[in-house]
């Protein structure tokens, strides 16, 4: 009897404690997070009960919604500019505070039947393949970046993404550092005007124009490159080493740019210094608000930053992202510690 | 829309006179008020139709202003589409708009209309009852199914057989020359020829059925053969196909989705059909959810106006081109 009387108080005690928790958060913006953040909402919802309905639009329509404060926060691939902060400042009266979550790694795949080990290319040759200034595969400069390697006497045909993603400001990015001609000829956006090439709808529809196209070559998400097996090149980083994408050399890439990495951590990580380095890499940020209007709102989102700062980038490799170094955890956490609700520091056990 | 084109090919006499005797019968009885709401009330969903499209309209030019305030009509003629100095002019993709989908018509349409004889007038009724259904299941496919199959059957097939071929055989013309990734205008064109053959097959066969038989019987019984028959059906149904083949122009002109997984998305214009290029639907579906400058989204926005006055002069010319057929044919 008295089991049976303790066990229906822990019932009516479990329930409130989830009736309490009953918030809901509301988010929308990038599409190449997707995968990590439902994972992370779906667990998280499992040890709280928040829920966190996400919208993966895009991150142009993650950066406008946030400015119209139609969400609770937002998400983006790429920073923020100086002129959406001045208008989110002006339309919602407080600060965006960019919060990176994990890192993505873009690779460069290529199909040449005829090669069996990974071909080695840096960035200015890379940038003159997509300027295409170099348009055979075995060009002298490409040659001679790989000696061992014999390749084919086969014109490269260029792939790029044709819809406007985080994926393309990353590499455009890094090309602009690297490649003068790039920045002044093309520069770094969402989309670009590509000089040449094919368009691929979204990272599967390069994919599937590399796979299908012999002699092509294009920039894709490492995850789609490793699970549909296709190789990909080895890049020369700052160091003058060649090093192959994989989550060590990602999350290096970033604690090697932690020297340069700004206040408000709007950075790019692209050619990043250290000798394990990859160079094209970035950062995918969460956008919040420094200060929120609705405090249980604002518990429920601080609680889970916290956690996905602590536990959720365990999560990270098994689903193809970089985790955080330790050096922007700590930042991280610096920052979601001055979020305020109201004007006043949120609380959370 | 299949009723209204048929009964245009008949004399219009006929619905004159139907009309000024309601007119008069509507005089002489007394108002009905059930009558007059039902009248009312259909009026009313008739003009909300009217007054969306003009919304539409309105709202596209609201949301495009600063684009058309910065480019004005340079818009039209600007060959460069660059995000990146926010240099955005339309004239590739109307272009390309425009070559996909009469190439598409071109290939579709003598398809169609030998589909649609077959049906109508030859075809045993055993074989006739799944043919049709075939015909309208191929309208069902949702388009991103067309555009997979783009992707890994006609674009390999194009790159390795089909190109080659048509080099070897026409390449002295400039629309077979150049590099062949199989990505390219004529991907496209094909896929949307796919695309608009059921829409204009089985519209053109209802309007064929519709043309009362004893025209045909009698030509019959005068001794003419199948195919001078099959003419009388034809002469009689011409202003019908003719606005079904407006209907497949204005599917394939706003097909989005398997055009972009195939024509390679670059915005040149180029003489040769080999040659990657793009879209006004395409580059919309394309860039619009990672558009963040206001002017990107604007100058989007404009392209979507152009579209849709594109979508409504292409129309508006073919009921014209109804119209004065109707009335050049009435005088013969």
């Amino acid at each position: 009897m008295r089991n049976k009387i303790m066990l229906l108080f822990l019932l009516i005690v479990g329930a409130t404690k989830f009736s309490i928790a009953q918030v809901q958060l509301n988010a929308a913006g990038a599409t190449f997070p997707y995968v990590i953040y439902s994972k992370w909402f779906d667990e998280f919802k499992k040890i709280t009960g928040i829920q966190i309905n996400y919208q993966s639009i895009g991150s142009g329509g993650g950066i406008k919604q946030v400015i119209e404060g139609t969400v609770d926060f937002g998400a983006s691939d790429g920073p923020m500019s100086d002129e959406q902060l001045n208008e989110a400042r002006q339309k919602r009266g407080t600060d965006i505070v960019h919060i990176p979550t994990v890192l993505g790694a873009v690779v460069l795949s290529y199909n040449l039947r005829e090669v069996n080990k990974p071909i080695k290319l840096d960035g200015k040759t890379i940038a003159d393949i997509f300027l295409g200034k170099i348009n055979m595969w075995n060009d002298k400069r490409i040659s001679e970046l790989n000696p061992d390697v014999k390749l084919p006497n086969k014109s490269i045909i260029v792939v790029h993404r044709s819809d406007g993603s985080g994926t393309t400001y990353i590499f455009t990015h890094y090309l602009s550092k690297v490649s003068e001609e790039w920045a002044k000829r093309v520069g770094y956006n969402t989309s670009v005007n590509w000089p040449i090439g094919l368009g691929g709808k979204g990272n599967e529809g390069v994919t599937g124009v590399i796979k299908q196209t012999d002699g092509a070559i294009g920039y894709i998400e490492l995850a789609y490159a490793v699970k549909n097996k296709l190789p990909y090149a080895l890049i020369k980083n700052k160091s003058g080493n060649f090093v192959e994408a994989n989550f060590k050399s990602v999350t290096a890439a970033a604690a090697g740019a932690i020297k340069d990495i700004p206040e408000d951590l709007r950075a790019m990580i692209t050619n990043a210094d250290g000798k394990d380095s990859y160079p094209i890499s970035g950062f995918t940020w969460l956008l919040v608000y420094r200060d929120m209007k609705d405090k249980s709102k604002a518990e429920a989102l601080v609680k889970f930053l916290k956690w996905a700062m602590e536990k959720g980038q365990a999560f990270a490799e098994e689903l193809y992202y970089a985790p955080l170094p330790k050096a922007i955890v700590k930042l991280n956490e610096k920052k979601i510690n001055s979020l305020t609700v109201n004007g006043k520091p949120i609380k959370v056990k | 829309m299949k009723e209204l084109l048929v009964e245009k090919s008949y004399s219009s006499v006929y619905d004159k006179l139907k009309r000024n005797s309601l007119k008069q019968a509507n005089n002489i009885r007394k108002i009905n008020w059930g009558d007059f709401i039902y009248e009312k009330l259909t009026l009313f969903f008739a003009i909300i139709v009217f007054l969306l499209v003009v919304v539409m309209g309105y709202e596209m030019y609201v949301n495009s202003k600063l684009s058309i305030d910065k480019f004005g009509w340079k818009f039209l003629s600007e060959k460069t589409w660059d995000p990146v100095t926010e240099i955005y002019g339309a004239l590739p993709s109307i272009v390309g708009t425009l070559v996909s989908s009469f190439l598409a018509l071109l290939i579709a349409f003598p398809l169609s209309i030998g589909v649609a004889i077959y049906l109508s007038e030859l075809a045993p009724s055993w074989l006739e009852k799944p043919l049709s259904f075939l015909v309208e299941l191929l309208a069902g496919i949702p388009s991103i199914v067309y555009g997979l199959w783009g992707i890994f059957v006609l674009v390999p097939w194009l790159r390795t057989e089909v190109q080659p071929f048509l080099y070897e055989h026409l390449g002295f013309l400039p629309f077979f020359r150049g590099p062949m990734y199989g990505f390219s205008i004529l991907a496209a064109s094909l896929i949307l020829s796919v695309m608009v053959l059921p829409i204009i097959s089985s519209i053109s066969r209802d309007i064929m059925r519709s043309v009362p038989s004893v025209q045909k019987e009698a030509a019959l019984a005068l001794g003419a053969t199948k195919w001078e028959a099959t003419k009388i059906v034809l002469a009689n149904s011409k202003t019908g196909i003719l606005g079904a083949t407006m209907l497949g122009l204005g599917r394939a002109i706003g097909e989005t989705m398997a055009v972009t997984m195939v024509i390679g998305n670059r915005p040149i214009i180029s003489l040769s059909l080999f040659d990657p290029g793009y879209t006004m639907a395409s580059i919309i579906a394309n860039e619009f959810t990672e558009a963040t400058s206001e002017l990107y989204i604007s100058a989007l926005i404009e392209l979507a106006l152009i579209l849709f006055i594109i979508t409504i002069v292409i129309n508006a010319a073919a009921r014209f081109l109804v119209w004065s057929l109707e009335r050049k044919w009435k005088k013969i």
